[in-house]
């Protein structure tokens, strides 16, 4: 290994290492502002200056790379100098206003300015003032504050692959914009307020609305797609205010998603906060008592062996166990988490699972995508794509409507019937596929919602097995499923023979059956109309469609007020923080089936959150390893058929209001107006 | 008034209009074929220009549009190039675009006096352009004519060896719309230090 | 002074024919083919030989600088001369753009034999419009006769030159900018390594040269090393392109050995500064970049690049700029500092922000009109931006105040003070 010499110590490097990343090596800590891990280097703010030896100027430690022998010194005179003028070229036109910028408290200037910076300003001259840029309903501008670190523009450019921001003009008229301030459209904008250093691009929504240390930080896990990214909510009383990305390398990097950060003010908007009866076609309050009770007698009065329970997007392995559980009792299996008919092969917990894992997404250099908008069913995953796009030159191509996606593809076909050309080998992508080395097969609900879907998931495993794409070392064979709740749900059998293939058509025709007592554990998408002659329980924590057509609503905490597991696309197991006590009178759902089975001959066994996880993992030991990736499943349900024309309708029509919660966000309706109904 | 060349932003006039000429359009592709294929976006330099020479002077936002689209570029990058170089007016500018050298060989020799000559004629101060439209009049730096200085760029040329007398003789010609001559006003040959008179 | 038959710019002033027959007749492309046939090895090595040093202002040895290009990089090679002549006070490569571009041309040719390159591009400044539309037209006519394009002179080397104009932007003359510009883009300096010889234009092996480096090429390997490095004095050998500026009566262009004392070069070529030489006050010998020299120095001092680097100078572009007693000096320099804010690519931080800085303390100095101490801030401050910058414009924007202090503080306090005792008054 070579070796590099860091203030007298020598230390071993990786070749390929910058001057800065072996500094770190040896816990030599280096001022940074425009250097960004995962962005390309720029060089440009001169804050990371150390000395080389032989080197009659300080060099730049995030550009040079490191070699075999260099001596550094980070802590001599002149390394110090030259960070202190760095530091006083960047606050001279700064405007130091420190107390209204709301990045005050966790701003890199202020937090180096405090090492390098001096308590008296030389410079007597008229600062410079920038004209704010407009850039979106979410991203907030002060240039003034701009140091022109071009972390914002490199990435848009890289990541998000969206070309909307530049620095204009030069010298110091240089100013960063969008092209004639139009709106940034990018999923990922919101990522630029948390890449600026200083204030000059921050968070509309937040804009003074408090102060850092003010905030209560719980680490938690994203629950508005299947991903599951790390996030830090931040939370001030019953409010969260903001949610950052934390980084986790496996799954979402450094980067949330538009909606996971700026649908929050939709947690505090239309919620149920108490048990509702509908009485003369009217919700009126009641209590948990006559909630529960009316429930039990509507269960025995329509018959117990027919209650139904259809989960939705939020809905956590503890709710989906005790309802599934609950259900049993009543000796039902009318069960299931698939209302948006999104298929899989019964047995095989690979055919619902991203198997390859999203992070070998990076090494990936041929991707055929079938049925998916990866921009909008998983937006950080998407940047994934684009990484591979870059980087390995991976040749992607899309059956599926045409869609502006971040890189470029081939579009196959609309119809799902190109698979047929595929696995008999009359396509001009298959070359692509056969000479990459890491294929992979991306497969989005849209493809597999439908009657024939389990068939389109059998072909796929034929078409991965028979080109390389599934083999002894990797399974390229990933199922995008869209949100946080079907994976798990699938997991412990919360699905039932009765609903496959067809859930609305078999929906219909059991309510018209049996007209049973329905739960509805928070979901809104479906036909509602179907459930007509039943008796509605909504248990959830938003007003929306469900709970309009409800009987009974029964309140349930929103994602920050309870600690839920979950299962990712992947089948990683993850885990939510609570932040703060539920909102008015709701309740845990695994709470509400253990005092409904009070009212029956039999109840649910456990009387605490603890007491129930300890019974999931006893019956689903998998359930039990947090965080890691499930072993490599097989792809043995291939099979080949002709399959019929059907051509693939997306069912994400907008990426900002795909739940209840964002349903019920002025930002991301805000988002909808200015992004997606913009008249082009 | 600011320079045209320095202006950081487009207007969008929805009566601003441009398509490439027929002749531009057949010039585009000998540009674009100087550059190795897949490197198209090195001609950006290039095709602005011929936009700004067939724009009269100026590039509006469909012109930058223009350009972007035939360099498949998009438009931020375009407009980043535009507002970078100093040769890229943003605005429209009169019929004779006057430059006056500003920098220290040139202001040496009595660049100072040459803008007053410049108001006086054109009625013009710094940045703007002439009622008549026939002149917009601004200061640039060093134009790399030193040994000829002091000189003003009007357009495509340069005017050289220049006291306030032949300065103001020559913007009178141009204002009348009479003849002029480009390089040294004083029958000098190139840099040549022997002069004719 | 040097003789007429060593002056390798036959045509400087544009007298002749700068198109292709006159420039047969100068005895350019006369034996070109021979020259290449020496092999690349062997020009590399008699360039080396010649101690020929850039002429575009760092002075960086020609031989070795070539010899950086890789021998079979399985890339596409590329020669890139620089002919964004931008440096205040510099206009020779003007002359030989305009007046003798087959000299260059030729050049080119066997410089991008010498580095494996088949394709060169020209980088002419956009101001230069008339000079471009010569050079062009030495192109098609070089393109025409063979000289140039496939199989050129009959070397059995394809050799494409393109030209290329810039838009207005000093920072395009610097190497790696330039290779940013001509791809594309804005012209902002990268940061090195990686040096162009590794990775340049496309990512392609290039070296970035230029004009007048390139164009004396041909007729040192006809001459030989040995005559070029016999003008001169050692490491500061042949001929040079002076521009001479500013208080003289006869400002010009003019070939002179390298290493001419700096009064014999006004004096002779330029008709002697406006008012006598004890008129002079001070000398930028190396365009704007370069610190200036007073009087005392100029009476001795030699131009080359280790004579002028010994009085704190540099011999820069060999521009020449000439101030006398009349010369407002803090003005003189002031309107460098302007230049420099003006040209800053905004990149990074010191040159964004010091470039401003001191152009406008500079400004409040012409008459006086700040504090004493504020002499050792703008020091200070041009301290700050030396060496910390990507690219050298920091430097040069920093050591034309650096000189005026050196030379001329006492000026700039007699300002201040008496702005002071004016204050006081009122």
């Amino acid at each position: 290994m070579p070796k590099i010499t860091i203030n007298n110590k020598v230390i071993d490097f990786q070749d390929g290492m910058t001057v800065m990343q072996a500094c770190e090596l040896a816990d030599v800590e280096i001022p940074r502002f425009c250097y960004h891990d995962k962005l390309s280097i720029a060089g440009n703010c001169r804050m990371c200056l150390v000395e080389m030896e032989k080197s009659p100027k300080p060099i730049a430690s995030c550009a040079m790379p490191a070699a075999d022998g260099m001596n550094i010194k980070t802590n001599t005179e002149l390394v110090k100098k030259a960070r202190q003028g760095v530091m006083e070229f960047l606050l001279i036109n700064h405007p130091l206003d420190c107390p209204i910028c709301d990045q005050g408290g966790e701003c890199d200037l202020q937090d180096q300015a405090l090492h390098y910076g001096f308590d008296k300003s030389r410079y007597e001259e008229n600062k410079r003032a920038v004209k704010n840029k407009y850039m979106g309903p979410l991203v907030s501008t002060i240039m003034t504050r701009c140091i022109h670190c071009t972390r914002c523009v490199r990435f848009s450019t890289e990541i998000a692959g969206v070309d909307d921001i530049g620095l204009l003009g030069r010298g110091e008229n240089a100013e960063i914009t969008t092209y004639l301030e139009k709106t940034i459209e990018s999923e990922l904008s919101g990522n630029v307020i948390d890449l600026c250093p200083v204030g000059a691009l921050t968070n509309k929504p937040y804009a003074f609305q408090s102060r850092p240390w003010e905030l209560k930080k719980t680490e938690s896990v994203d629950v508005f797609d299947g991903m599951g990214a790390s996030i830090r909510i931040d939370s001030k009383g019953k409010n969260v205010l903001r949610v950052l990305p934390r980084l986790n390398e496996e799954i979402n990097e450094e980067w949330i998603n538009d909606k996971t950060r700026f649908a929050i003010d939709g947690l505090s908007r239309q919620r149920l906060d108490k048990p509702y009866i509908k009485i003369n076609n009217k919700l009126e309050a009641t209590s948990w008592d006559s909630a529960l009770k009316l429930v039990a007698s509507e269960i025995k009065k329509r018959g117990a062996e027919n209650t139904s329970a259809f989960s939705g997007k939020f809905s956590d392995i503890e709710s989906l166990y005790s309802a599934k559980n609950f259900l049993n009792l009543l000796n039902s299996e009318f069960y299931d988490c698939r209302f948006d008919n999104t298929q899989f092969v019964a047995g095989h917990r690979s055919s619902y699972l991203f198997n390859s894992s999203i992070q070998k997404i990076d090494e990936a250099d041929a991707i055929l995508i079938i049925g998916s908008n990866p921009k909008w069913e998983a937006a950080v995953l998407n940047s994934r794509i684009r990484k591979a796009y870059l980087n390995n030159n991976c040749e992607i191509a899309l059956i599926g409507p045409k869609i502006n996606l971040t890189y470029k593809y081939t579009h196959l076909s609309n119809d799902i019937s190109y698979l047929n050309n595929i696995l008999n080998e009359k396509s001009d992508f298959l070359e692509h596929l056969k000479n990459a080395k890491n294929p992979l097969m991306l497969i989005g609900s849209s493809a597999i919602n439908y009657n024939d879907g389990i068939e389109i998931l059998k072909i796929c495993a034929e078409i991965c097995n028979k080109f390389n794409i599934v083999n002894e070392s990797e399974n390229g064979f990933n199922i995008l499923n869209q949100n946080i709740s079907r994976v798990g749900a699938l997991d412990i059998g919360f699905y039932s023979k009765n609903f496959d293939r067809d859930f609305n058509g078999s929906l219909t025709q059991h309510i018209k059956n049996t007209n049973p007592v329905v739960f509805l554990l928070g979901l809104d998408e479906i036909n509602l109309s179907s459930l007509k002659d039943s008796f509605i329980i909504y248990i959830g924590h938003h007003g929306d469609e469900g709970a309009n057509v409800a009987d009974i609503i029964l309140p349930s905490p929103a994602f920050p007020e309870k600690t839920s597991t979950f299962v990712n696309i992947e089948g990683r197991v993850l885990q939510t923080t609570k932040c703060f006590n539920p909102i008015g009178e709701s309740k845990e759902e695994w709470k509400i089936f253990r005092a409904l089975s009070q009212e029956f001959s039999e109840q649910l066994k456990f009387n605490n959150l603890k007491e129930l996880r300890q019974e999931i993992v006893k019956k689903f030991p998998h359930l039990n390893q947090l965080n890691t990736l499930p072993d490599k499943s097989e792809v043995n349900f291939a099979k080949s058929h002709i399959i019929d024309n059907n051509e693939i309708e997306y069912n994400i029509k907008n990426f900002y209001m795909t739940d209840s919660i964002s349903r019920a966000s002025v930002n991301m309706a805000n988002c909808t107006k200015e992004i997606l109904n913009r008249v082009a | 008034m600011k320079h045209p060349g320095f202006i950081n932003s487009i207007k969008d006039n929805e009566k601003d209009m441009f398509e490439w000429s027929e002749t531009n359009f057949l010039k585009v592709k000998k540009i674009i074929e100087k550059y190795p294929s897949g490197r198209k976006q090195s001609a950006v330099i290039p095709l602005l220009d011929l936009a700004q020479r067939q724009n009269k002077g100026w590039l509006n936002k469909k012109a930058l549009e223009k350009v972007a689209e035939t360099l498949s570029m998009s438009f931020i990058r375009v407009l980043e190039v535009a507002t970078f170089y100093s040769m890229f007016n943003l605005k429209p500018i009169g019929k004779n675009y006057i430059q006056i050298c500003r920098t220290t060989p040139c202001w040496l020799r009595g660049s100072d006096k040459l803008l007053n000559i410049a108001k006086e004629v054109t009625g013009c101060s710094l940045g703007e352009t002439s009622k008549d439209k026939k002149f917009t009049v601004v200061e640039v730096e060093c134009l790399g004519a030193c040994c000829n200085a002091p000189m003003v760029q009007i357009n495509d040329d340069y005017f050289e060896d220049l006291n306030e007398d032949n300065f103001k003789k020559l913007l009178i010609n141009l204002k009348n719309e009479k003849e002029i001559t480009k390089g040294s006003q004083i029958g000098r040959l190139s840099s040549n230090p022997e002069r004719k008179n | 002074m040097l003789k007429k038959e060593d002056k390798i710019f036959k045509n400087l002033y544009g007298e002749d024919d700068w198109s292709l027959p006159g420039a047969l007749k100068r005895g350019i492309w006369n034996n070109t083919k021979d020259l290449i046939s020496m092999g690349s090895e062997n020009i590399i090595e008699e360039i080396k030989k010649s101690d020929l040093r850039g002429r575009g202002g760092a002075g960086f040895p020609a031989g070795l600088k070539w010899s950086f290009m890789p021998k079979d990089s399985g890339k596409p090679h590329y020669l890139i001369v620089n002919a964004d002549e931008s440096e205040p006070g510099t206009c020779k490569d003007r002359e030989i753009l305009r007046n003798d571009p087959h000299l260059l041309l030729e050049g080119c040719l066997i410089a991008g034999f010498a580095m494996h390159a088949h394709t060169c591009y020209i980088y002419i400044r956009g101001e230069y419009y008339n000079e471009s539309s010569n050079l062009q037209k030495a192109i098609d006519e070089a393109y025409k006769s063979n000289l140039i394009g496939k199989n050129a002179c009959g070397t059995n080397w394809d050799f494409d030159i393109f030209l290329h104009r810039g838009a207005g932007a000093y920072i395009c003359g610097e190497e790696t900018a330039l290779l940013e510009s001509l791809e594309g883009k804005k012209g902002q300096p990268r940061l090195k390594p990686p040096f162009p010889a590794g990775s340049g234009l496309y990512g392609c092996p290039s070296t970035v040269t230029n004009v007048e480096t390139i164009a004396v090429a041909p007729t040192i390997l006809r001459r030989g090393a040995n005559w070029f490095s016999s003008l001169g004095n050692p490491k500061n050998t042949g001929t040079k392109i002076f521009s001479i500026s500013g208080h003289v009566n006869n400002p010009c262009n003019v070939e002179e050995e390298m290493g001419i004392p700096l009064k014999k070069l006004i004096e002779t070529h330029a008709g002697g500064v406006i008012g006598g030489w004890d008129n002079l006050l001070a000398v930028i010998p190396g365009g704007a970049s370069v610190p200036l020299i007073p009087k005392s120095i100029c009476d001795t001092v030699k131009m080359d690049f280790d004579s002028l680097k010994e009085v704190q100078s540099g011999l820069g572009t060999a521009a020449v700029i000439v101030m006398n007693k009349s010369t407002d000096i803090v003005e003189a320099i002031a309107r460098l500092s302007h230049f420099y804010k003006h040209e800053s690519c905004g990149q990074c931080t010191p040159c964004r922000e010091g470039t401003g800085w001191m152009y406008r303390m500079m400004n409040k100095m012409i008459k006086g009109n700040i504090e004493n101490n504020d002499i050792d801030k703008l020091l200070d401050v041009t301290k700050q931006i030396e060496g910390h910058t990507i690219c050298a414009l920091g430097d040069a924007a920093a050591w034309p105040i650096q000189g005026l202090m050196r030379h001329f503080r006492s000026e700039v306090e007699r300002r201040i003070n008496e702005n002071i005792s004016k204050r006081e008054v009122a």
